[in-house]
């Protein structure tokens, strides 16, 4: 073989490089999933835990849309209970903290929906701004 | 060849029986995760073109403007007092009678009139200029006549501003919640780069409530239903002279006034 000398170690070094990601990251803390802070008195989300988890974005953009356009101001959910369709009023009437609820899944997973831009989060109101 | 033809003149046909249904598009939409309903308030009053009779004689003291003015601006979160008046937002404000109706100017104006301040606001006109203008359809003309705007579209282009021919709308220069000292928790803000306006206060009427300025105005100004013969709005539109702004340009501005 021409030029092993050369050949051999750009391999070695190659290697290096491209398994640098896996044992950079042995030794490290695993991968936890976030705990946001769930409500103590009420039991149900508006529609099920494991599909609010998948699907409250859409959901969402769904309602703004509803409301805005279509004059829709009410959800009736897959059980039948009635729901005034409000981000506001409704999600955060439940979850009574941004932060300790909806920041804690977004932050780690690095999305920041713009919403909060405009909507008011509880924190916001209790501060007295 | 035949069969091919015959397949493409059938799906065609499917095509077009479906889309004459009449069915809003959500209905097909399979890719949207519906499995609640959506239905409207039962409490909602309903029109089919909300119009405004206000009655400037009523307007006596600066009090009975700031009165009506707050009880807007205080609910929709609206910023107060920013520096610089060219950024300021407005929904309903004070207007000189000759910058509002400048069609009624005259030398011999009696002067209780040339100097009068009248209360101005969106005409939620018949024919809005605002919403042909619109490049996103984010302002557009609700069922009931008001003219809505959907700030999740609003790119900030500020064409329904310079369409507009009454100054009823608003753009945010600048981040307007520093100037919002009390939030209203139940209505959302506004963020930079967004032209917002007098909504008609659609989120009282769903939950069968009149506009707060209206609430507010110990009966100087009157709302209802213009285009319904019964009501009492169209009463007072029958038994007063009342004028609009600039009706000439044929905007159709449901907002009026007895002077
Ligand atoms: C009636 C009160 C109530 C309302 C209104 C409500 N939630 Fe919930 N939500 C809950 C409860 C309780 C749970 C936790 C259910 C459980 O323990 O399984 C929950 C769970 C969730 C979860 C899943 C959390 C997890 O641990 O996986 C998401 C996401 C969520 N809600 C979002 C929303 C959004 C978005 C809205 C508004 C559209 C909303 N919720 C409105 C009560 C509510
Ligand atoms: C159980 C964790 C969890 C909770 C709790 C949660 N979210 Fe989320 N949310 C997510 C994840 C994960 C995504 C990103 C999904 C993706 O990238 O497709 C997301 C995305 C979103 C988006 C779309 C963002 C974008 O940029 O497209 C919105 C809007 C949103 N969430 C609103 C909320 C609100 C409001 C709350 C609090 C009431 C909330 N979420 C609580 C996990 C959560
Ligand atoms: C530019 C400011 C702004 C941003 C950003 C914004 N909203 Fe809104 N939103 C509003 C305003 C103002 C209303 C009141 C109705 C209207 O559009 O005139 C509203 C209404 C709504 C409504 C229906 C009424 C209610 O009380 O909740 C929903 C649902 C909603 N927004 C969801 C969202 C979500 C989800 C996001 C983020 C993905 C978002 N909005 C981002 C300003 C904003």
């Amino acid at each position: 073989m021409y030029d092993k000398d050369k050949i051999i170690p750009g391999l070695i070094i190659f290697f290096f490089l491209i398994t640098f990601p896996l044992w950079y990251n042995l030794g490290q803390a695993a991968y936890e999933s976030p705990k946001p802070k769930l409500p103590v008195n009420v039991k149900k989300c508006i529609e099920d835990t494991e599909w609010m988890r998948a699907n409250h974005m859409e959901l969402l953009n769904e309602w703004r849309d509803m409301v805005v356009r279509h004059d829709m101001t009410h959800y009736v959910n897959s059980a039948g209970v009635n729901y005034e369709i409000s981000l506001q009023k409704t999600c955060m009437k439940c979850h009574t903290s941004k932060k300790e609820f909806c920041d804690k899944c977004h932050v780690k997973v690095s999305v920041s929906p713009y919403c909060w831009d405009c909507h008011v989060a509880p924190e916001e109101v209790t501060n007295g701004q | 060849m035949d069969n091919k033809r015959r397949k493409i003149l059938k799906i065609a046909a499917a095509t077009a029986a479906v889309s004459f249904t009449g069915l809003p598009i959500e209905t097909f939409a399979s890719y949207l995760p519906k499995i609640g309903k959506y239905v409207r308030s039962d409490k909602e009053k309903k029109a089919k073109q909300w119009g405004m009779v206000i009655d400037t004689r009523k307007f006596k003291t600066k009090e009975d403007f700031e009165r009506v003015i707050k009880a807007c601006h205080s609910i929709h979160n609206v910023p107060e007092d920013i520096p610089n008046k060219k950024q300021e937002i407005k929904w309903i404000w004070e207007e000189e009678f000759s910058h509002a109706f400048p069609d009624q100017e005259n030398p011999f104006l009696a002067e209780r009139y040339e100097h009068k301040d009248v209360i101005v606001l969106c005409n939620h006109c018949q024919h809005p200029p605002c919403v042909r203008v619109c490049p996103t359809k984010a302002t557009f003309k609700r069922e009931d006549g008001i003219v809505m705007m959907d700030f999740h579209r609003c790119i900030g282009c500020r064409y329904c501003m310079a369409a507009c021919p009454y100054g009823s709308r608003s753009f945010n220069f600048r981040d307007p919640a520093p100037f919002v000292k009390h939030k209203n928790p139940k209505f959302p803000t506004r963020m930079r780069g967004v032209v917002e306006k007098c909504l008609f206060c659609y989120e009282r009427l769903e939950e069968g409530k009149l506009p707060a300025c209206v609430e507010a105005s110990n009966g100087a100004i009157i709302f209802g239903d213009i285009f319904d013969p019964n009501s009492e709005i169209s009463k007072v539109l029958r038994e007063n002279y009342t004028i609009v702004r600039k009706p000439e340009l044929g905007t159709g501005p449901c907002v009026f006034y007895i002077i």
